[in-house]
């Protein structure tokens, strides 16, 4: 997020795209509607009539996939309206030339037309959001995972910027990250192309100040893999020993016969984990780790705060820490690292080698966590990036995009449109929510939700079971008949192994972030009985 | 900046515009007892307990210093012997109003010292009231040595059932002094519209949507009702019986589910979680924590947790030490290596687990097996 949460109930306006926040950030949606019950304008674009649009002004129930071309669309009445900011699009930023002319072949009538969304509606929500100064925009999941993901997070950026909502409090571009740590782990450099603090694996001086640090030479220099390359590296043995630490990856990626299929190919698998699951059964090896507050060690949120997360239990039998896990493999194969602890290794390691850490020690975030950058010790850290229209790289890129549908669309064998999402219950495959008493009491099996018209239409009542089937394969699952849900949609989350929704999801991925498109997908929906 | 001043107990105090007497009082470390104020939401004035004594050119007068607003040259008086005698009617009153076991019911002549062994007393309730010693009513009863039955207004025995058919929540509402927190909270805080007042004049309570249960109501569990209420008609489940509250130990940390990354205060006795509230004033969630922070905490409790490593062996796994494990990893990481080169190495690391741990693995990717083949779940 380039902003923070707590200008989320400052806002005077904020379009909300591609997220069920009540649902998946329930604490951040309550400042959304805190915001609303002080006059605030919200805009929802989802497909889906969650929660959230209760408190919307405009709802704008867009195609699952359209989103570039809704968000072209917007941007081409700004322009030719003359709505947008442009004293800050020529002070603050390059490209707009090139913008225009795509956003161009973008009329409402056109973007309509992909979008499902009425023209006059697009032209309003534009002088909306031209009408109120800051907008802040928040997303989800529901713009990354598409085969056209990052395009969708770049028409959003050009969408604030066009609007000069950047570098503002109450402003900018808010994706709400997933899971407790994902930010922190891609900080942490627990990706193929950069070391901590996102020094690239291909820069000389980058590899240089590692191999120092770490003691060792010859850091290699080529990216690595991204988990689905991974994953087919284990079925042609480019990749014969496989490490997954804390992911099911057996129900939570696309297509589960393709992904056991590769897990099941594994020559030599190790699976670090708190509890036995799906994924588990595929290991050679299996470590028992210790859990969330069973040892010390931080967290980074979604605004780039930097938490502290400490012990209360002791883990369970031989169960131990995860760093101490990776230390003694390290030793074993010639290594020894000093550092002993979470602490050292943030105060020791960490925080010494990315210099957007460096000024968070463990003694300055005893209560409330710091936001990174924070470059020095006597640093307050950043609530928001890119104060005053000052991009990181000087000016801000307009990176216009064309509209590319899903990789697959409903035809005559497979009807629907199937998205899929979390619920407020559970957390991904339940490793942990289905462990907790209470949690299953309240959601206790998946559902496929539909809408009324289509349940009328195949005659399925509320709650029947039915038969979902994709290309990659079929579930039986319960139906559940929603108005939440559009004509034509099939939404299912994957909380469950049975009834779950990856048994269908489609593996392709967008070409640059090769994030699955879980988003969409073409099904058909059968009566059983 | 003599136009923000105000007279709380005979000292000057510097105030914003805007600010209400109570809050100039907290920001000054002054104690206004207050049963109803809930930060941030709409005063209601509803408790009555936060009354202060204004000296006006022309006398004095109570207002309620939780919904007054502090103006220049105010004199407060927040214990004078006025404001202590009609708060300890109101107390009294409230006492009066429910099942407050812990009171000490008729015999008002007895002293506060035997307190504690006529709590155990039953009022019309079997079991002692499971928030004794953590109640904000008990403890501005015991403040003011206020005894319950001598406002001379106590109602008809409260008879209403516990409502208990949800995993999460204990509702009690004969124990409900109807200060109306939980309804900020739910409406104006979190926002879920689940409860409401309900009902008129003695019959007045705390409703559910209609009249209903949490369960078929729009709750969504998020508990914050629970983390206001300052008596013990609202309870947490899980955590009834497990631990008294000066057993426990509060250890703030971060909760392990989304990217909000919520504050969060465990109440931990004896090594075990049994409580889990969110941290006032803590950012980013100000206090707020929703259904799977405040009550999905046991997963580390369960029986099935992997408690030693595990090797293949045929069809399952068999138990192994950490020495056989790890030794066994190290060298089949070397052999491939050494066949097949570094590249043949890959690993996922996980985004719900602490930096550290990410650092540490992509390290052993990178520093000891020289590939860069590190990847966590972002992209998915």
């Amino acid at each position: 997020m380039t902003n923070s949460f707590n200008e989320f109930a400052k806002a005077k306006m904020l379009l909300v795209i591609g997220s069920n926040m009540t649902e998946a950030h329930p604490v951040a949606a309550t400042f959304v509607k805190n915001a609303v019950q002080k006059g605030a304008t919200l805009i929802v674009a989802d497909p889906r009539k969650h929660k959230l649009v209760d408190f919307a002004h405009t709802h704008l129930p867009l195609k699952v996939g359209s989103d570039v071309a809704l968000l072209n669309g917007l941007m081409h009445v700004l322009i030719q309206e003359d709505l947008y900011d442009s004293e800050f699009v020529e002070t603050c930023c390059e490209g707009f030339d090139v913008l225009k002319q795509t956003v161009a072949s973008y009329p409402p009538e056109k973007a309509g037309e992909i979008s499902g969304i009425d023209p006059e509606l697009i032209r309003q929500t534009a002088r909306l959001l031209a009408s109120v100064k800051p907008v802040m925009v928040c997303y989800t999941l529901g713009i990354t995972e598409h085969t056209s993901g990052k395009n969708n997070v770049m028409s959003i950026a050009n969408l604030q910027m066009l609007l000069g909502n950047m570098g503002v409090p109450c402003g900018g571009v808010n994706p709400l990250r997933g899971q407790n740590n994902v930010q922190g782990a891609c900080d942490m450099g627990a990706l193929p192309n950069v070391f901590p603090g996102y020094q690239p694996v291909g820069d000389l001086s980058a590899r240089q100040k590692f191999e120092n640090a770490w003691g060792v030479d010859r850091l290699p220099e080529k990216n690595g893999l991204m988990i689905p390359e991974m994953m087919e590296g284990l079925v042609d043995k480019m990749v014969r020993g496989f490490y997954i630490f804390g992911e099911n990856l057996a129900n939570t990626e696309p297509d589960i016969r393709k992904v056991e299929h590769e897990l099941a190919s594994a020559e030599f698998l190790v699976v670090q984990d708190i509890f036995e699951n799906e994924t588990t059964r595929f290991a050679h090896v299996v470590l028992p780790a210790a859990a969330w507050s069973e040892n010390d060690g931080t967290f980074t949120n979604s605004e780039r705060r930097v938490s502290r997360v400490r012990t209360a239990s002791p883990a369970p039998g031989e169960a131990r820490p995860n760093w101490w896990i990776f230390r003694e493999i390290a030793r074993r194969m010639g290594h020894t690292w000093e550092s002993d602890s979470a602490k050292d290794l943030w105060d020791n390691e960490i925080s010494v080698l990315a210099p957007n850490l460096a000024g968070i020690k463990y003694h300055r975030i005893e209560n409330d966590g710091l936001q990174w950058p924070c470059p020095t010790e006597s640093h307050p850290g950043t609530p928001i990036l890119h104060l005053e229209g000052r991009f990181t790289k000087g000016k801000g890129s307009f990176m216009p995009v064309e509209w590319t549908p899903a990789a697959e669309v409903p035809d005559d064998d497979y009807p629907f449109v199937l998205s899929t999402g979390r619920r407020l219950y559970h957390y991904h495959t339940r490793t942990q929510t289905g462990n907790c008493e209470g949690l299953n009491d309240m959601l206790g099996e998946e559902t496929a939700d539909i809408s009324a018209a289509d349940a009328q239409k195949l005659n399925i009542d509320q709650n029947e079971m039915i038969r979902v089937k994709s290309r990659r394969g079929e579930v039986t699952v319960k139906a559940r008949i929603t108005h939440e849900v559009p004509e034509g949609l099939v939404w299912m989350a994957f909380h469950f192994r049975e009834g779950n929704a990856n048994w269908l999801t489609n593996p392709v991925y967008d070409p640059d972030t090769l994030t699955a498109e879980y988003k969409a997908c073409a099904v058909s929906l059968e009566k059983i009985a | 900046m003599d136009q923000n001043r105000i007279t709380i107990n005979g000292h000057a105090y510097e105030f914003t515009p805007g600010q209400t007497i109570l809050e100039v009082a907290q920001q000054n470390l002054i104690d206004i007892p207050n049963l109803c104020h809930l930060k941030g939401t709409r005063a209601t004035g509803a408790c009555r307990v936060c009354i202060v004594e204004l000296e006006e050119s022309w006398g004095r007068k109570i207002v309620s210093s939780c919904s007054a607003p502090a103006k220049n040259g105010m004199i407060v008086h927040t214990e004078s012997p006025k404001i202590v005698a009609y708060r300890k009617f109101y107390i009294g009153l409230m006492l009066d109003s429910g099942n407050h076991n812990c009171d000490i019911g008729a015999r008002a002549d007895e002293s506060w010292t035997d307190f504690q062994i006529s709590a155990m007393e039953n009022d019309q309730k079997e079991e002692l009231c499971p928030v004794w010693g953590d109640c904000e009513l008990q403890a501005l009863a015991y403040r003011y040595q206020v005894k319950g039955r001598v406002s001379g207004r106590h109602r008809e025995a409260v008879t209403l059932p516990i409502e208990g058919d949800n995993p999460f929540i204990i509702r009690d509402m004969s124990r409900c002094i109807l200060c109306g927190r939980c309804v900020a909270a739910c409406n104006e805080v979190q926002v879920n519209q689940a409860i409401d007042f309900g009902f008129r004049g003695t019959k007045e309570q705390i409703i559910a949507g209609t009249g209903t249960t949490l369960m078929n109501s729009a709750c969504v569990f998020c508990g914050e009702c629970v983390q206001v209420c300052p008596v013990g008609a609202l309870v947490e489940k899980k955590a009834l019986g497990k631990g008294r509250p000066w057993e426990v130990t509060k250890i703030r940390t971060t909760c392990p589910y989304c990217g909000v990354g919520c504050q969060q205060l465990l109440h931990v006795k004896n090594d075990t979680i049994v409580k889990v509230t969110g941290v006032e004033d803590g950012a980013p969630n100000q206090g707020r924590l929703c259904v799977k922070g405040r009550f999905g905490y046991d997963f580390i409790y369960s029986d099935k947790r992997l408690k030693t490593p595990l090797i293949r062996e045929k069809d399952g796994f068999r138990e192994a030490s950490w020495e056989e494990a790890l030794t066994l990893v190290a060298d089949t990481f070397t052999r491939i290596i050494d066949e097949s080169g570094p590249d043949a190495l890959a690993g996922v690391s996980c985004a719900r687990s602490i930096n550290e741990d990410s650092y540490q693995m992509q390290k052993l990717f990178r520093a000891v097996f020289k590939t860069n083949n590190i990847d966590h779940c972002a992209r998915t």
